[in-house]
């Protein structure tokens, strides 16, 4: 791509790095080459192996095979320890500080010295920090700050930083990301890992761009490029797909009549900001989100797991306030989880689990009526196909076949509207065909789906309008037809409708910290 | 991607016999059993008669409800250790109050500490999330306290055992004894409880994944509060009965059944992890357990001796039969 020819020679140049778990690849040929003094941006939609690269470069696992040089010699990291030995230091997501020890005691444990810890945390922006404070008590934002702070305090060489700024305010966020630009000044390097356009134009001044767990592009950061790094995280997918087919039938059912779900300001906490979106009946909605911009919390709201802090949810034009799961599905909601062990007994049959709402009520735990039930559920068995052949216990089933029974239990149930959480995840193609029709059978039925998917090509498949999440925002909604593979991404990263690159952000922001560099 | 557990694959006569004992695990333990009485009647011959069964039956009839306890108990992840206490409890007020009450106002009395404690257990438990070890281990201490200062306040009217409850404890009718009359309705009743009722299902399903129960509606603190109360309820019924066998009211009473408790459920299938066994598994285990004390017994060892004996049969026993019956 456009490397310049920089005289340097790279202080990390990894190449060829691969990693497979059983038969699925993770990555497959990953290079990333960082120069000294500089940030480096790491893009790529979810799934593209950005975790697993880092994950590799930190030492948490062993690839399968490649080359790490840090400064020219060749390095085996295989353990955190081993790269942070060799200036590797990583700054996760997850704060890191163990959370039953104050903050002396979690510096002491890393050997990171206290004085210049103490600066950087004044640098960051939080000006009275007492590290006798136990870390449990901290708020968040705060931890994040001092994970930061802590791994600035032992100078590394490179500092990997994966979504610094998610989880924090404003202020604090522009504080970090001062800082950080600060350390490629002096000459150190960051990997920077982020979603936000915004911040690696500021920031970097170049970006690996992975897909499918392969790099496919190294570019330097200028205005106008965020086009050709959607176009790079899309490759060759970018002509449209057919949109489904949809019936007469199906088109009927959801016009009309005021909307089954209605969700106004959804608020919560820092996750969920003034989410408002409407579900018809008959109608399948899709929420597309690159990872963690709150569409968790999206869905355990609906569902009644967590209460939002701000908001209305209308059920049918009523107002309501779900407090528990069964509130959500006396209202006929119903969740569906992505992670099948969050939703089966393992150890219990087919049967049982398909019929385990039918119990959840006080006044249901009496006598089951035994022939009843078995009609019900087998009702539900054979309409999702279930290979019932290892019904006895649902652990024996296969991962497709689970997931068939948390489907399943809502379809007995029958529910008006299920919520279904990346329900496609890690099962096999023709499983994921089944449950697309499924659920546009239940959409000719008037049911309604809310559907989240982390796999663009569904929403073509399955739904009839999409909502995308960024930042957790509802950024952009598109009708099917409108909703192909570049729009959804452009909105995912949070890249406005229709903008070229001239009047892109990068535009804006790029000249002011020029200016600010020259001053 | 096909199902890994419906491949055909050969399948060799060890494994084959290991499959069928994992499906029908109480056949393990019945043979274990068989095997006991045998060696019994080899020791001691003429010993296994009709008396002796009698006898059996009866002494195992507590253990077995108390294990009932335990059983439905660590169905949901839980433990009730508190069942000693309040069979005793029920036990010895029912002793002392039948001197100058009314039947059915002993019998109310005595229940009354039993759904108390249940109460406090399954609140503790259920909403509080105390760990049910800690909490029934408290409760129990606490009841322990109450009946010691209960017993200065009756210890002029003195205790007698109710004729009933001495002719369900003890009495023999046709070769059977009487406290089957008790223990049937309650075998069944716990049975169809765990196999035909909703909230059977729950206690598995809470065992198994709360969190799947909860995304199914189901409220965790009615469940566990219902259970711990139910426990209590049978604790207190076993008291009544086990006061009418062993005829001497004190305030240790039931305390020994305990732990027996907990092991005979544990030696009939039941995963102390939750989600997995069942009643009839826990009553062959009782009779396991009585079995094997009356073999220690007639072997005339010392008591500590026996006691040592006992605590590796029991450990052994209950690791070979998950080695049989997992099968993984």
């Amino acid at each position: 791509m456009t490397t310049n020819p920089l005289p340097q020679n790279p202080l990390l140049d990894a190449t060829g790095v691969a990693k497979n778990y059983g038969a699925v690849a993770a990555l497959r040929n990953a290079s990333l080459s960082v120069l000294p003094g500089e940030v480096h941006a790491l893009m790529g939609a979810n799934g593209a192996g950005k975790s697993t690269l880092v994950k590799i470069l930190t030492g948490a696992i062993n690839a399968d095979a490649g080359r790490i040089l840090i400064r020219g010699q060749q390095l085996d990291v295989r353990s955190p320890a081993a790269a942070r030995r060799a200036g590797l230091l990583p700054v996760y997501q997850e704060p890191s500080l163990i959370p039953d020890l104050d903050v002396l005691s979690n510096l002491r444990l890393t050997r990171t010295p206290v004085e210049p810890f103490r600066a950087w945390v004044r640098e960051l922006g939080i000006p009275n920090l007492d590290i006798r404070d136990t870390a449990r008590d901290i708020p968040l934002a705060i931890l994040r700050v001092l994970d930061l702070a802590r791994a600035l305090a032992v100078e590394p060489d490179v500092l990997l930083l994966d979504e610094m700024t998610a989880a924090l305010p404003a202020n604090l966020a522009e504080k970090v990301l001062e800082v950080v630009r600060r350390q490629g000044d002096a000459g150190r390097s960051v990997i920077f890992i982020s979603h936000r356009f915004v911040e690696i134009s500021a920031l970097c001044d170049r970006a690996t761009v992975l897909r499918d767990g392969s790099t496919v592009g190294v570019v330097d950061i200028e205005p106008g490029v965020e086009e050709r790094i959607v176009e790079m995280m899309l490759g060759t997918r970018i002509e449209k797909t057919r949109v489904g087919a949809r019936t007469a039938n199906d088109v009927a059912a959801a016009s009309g009549g005021r909307p089954r779900l209605s969700v106004r300001n959804l608020q919560l906490g820092t996750k969920l900001n003034d989410v408002s979106f409407d579900l018809a009946n008959g109608e399948v909605v899709g929420v597309f989100a690159l990872e963690g911009q709150g569409q968790d919390e999206l869905f355990a709201a609906l569902a009644g797991s967590i209460r939002p802090t701000g908001g209305t949810i209308d059920v049918d034009g009523a107002p309501v306030k779900f407090s528990h799961p069964s509130d959500a599905i006396q209202a006929g909601i119903a969740y569906v989880p992505g992670d099948r062990t969050e939703a089966l007994a393992m150890q219990r049959s087919v049967r049982e689990n398909i019929a385990l709402p039918f119990s959840a009520g006080l006044r249901k735990w009496g006598p089951i009526r035994m022939r009843r039930e078995q009609v019900v559920v087998s009702g539900a068995i054979g309409r999702l196909q279930i290979d019932t052949r290892a019904q006895g216990e649902v652990q024996r089933l296969s991962g497709g076949n689970q997931q068939k029974v948390t489907i399943a239990r809502w379809i007995a149930a029958n529910a008006r509207t299920i919520l279904c959480f990346d329900p496609t995840r890690g099962i096999d193609v023709g499983t994921k065909q089944e449950i697309y029709k499924l659920l546009r059978e239940l959409a000719g039925q008037g049911k309604s789906v809310l559907f989240y998917t982390s796999e663009m090509e569904e929403v073509q498949r399955v739904c009839d309008r999409v909502i995308v999440i960024f930042g957790g925002r509802v950024v952009d909604t598109f009708s099917v037809e409108e909703a192909d593979e570049p729009a959804l991404m452009r909105a995912a990263y949070g890249l406005p409708r229709g903008a070229r690159a001239d009047v892109g952000i990068l535009a804006d922001v790029r000249p002011a910290s020029d200016a600010e560099a020259a001053s | 991607m096909t199902d890994i557990a419906t491949m055909p694959q050969p399948v060799s006569f060890g494994r084959r016999v290991k499959r069928f004992m994992a499906d029908r695990p109480l056949i393990p333990l019945i043979i274990l059993l068989i095997i006991l009485v045998v060696i019994l009647q080899i020791l001691r011959p003429g010993i296994v008669n009709e008396r002796w069964l009698a006898n059996t039956a009866k002494f195992a009839i507590p253990l077995a409800i108390l294990a009932g306890c335990q059983t439905m108990t660590m169905l949901t992840g839980g433990i009730d250790l508190s069942v000693g206490t309040v069979a005793t409890m029920s036990a010895f007020i029912m002793a002392t109050q039948i001197v100058n009450q009314d039947p059915t106002v002993a019998f109310l009395l005595a229940m009354l500490p039993a759904v108390l404690i249940g109460l406090v257990n399954g609140i503790g438990v259920g909403v509080f999330r105390v760990h049910p070890l800690i909490m029934t281990l408290g409760t129990s201490l606490i009841g322990t306290g109450f009946l010691q200062v209960y017993q200065r306040t009756v210890i002029a009217s003195g205790a007698k055992i109710p004729d009933f409850l001495n002719w369900l404890g003890t009495g023999v009718t046709y070769g059977f004894p009487n406290a089957l009359l008790l223990f049937v309705p309650v075998a069944v009743l716990i049975v169809f409880t765990l196999n035909r009722t909703g909230f059977g299902r729950l206690l598995y399903a809470v065992g198994d994944n709360e969190r799947a129960a909860r995304l199914s509606g189901v409220r965790y603190w009615q469940v566990i509060t219902a259970l711990y109360v139910l426990s209590s309820l049978l604790a207190g019924i076993t008291g009544l009965l086990y006061i009418g066998l062993i005829k001497a009211p004190s305030l240790s009473l039931a305390e020994p059944l305990v732990l027996p408790s907990v092991a005979a459920a544990v030696i009939g299938g039941t995963s102390i992890f939750g989600g997995r066994g069942g009643y009839t598994g826990t009553i062959i285990g009782a009779l396991i357990l009585t079995v094997l004390t009356t073999l220690l017994t007639i072997l005339q060892m010392p008591e500590g001796g026996r006691r040592i004996l006992f605590g590796f049969i029991v450990l052994f026993v209950t690791a070979a039969y998950l080695r049989i019956v997992e099968d993984r």
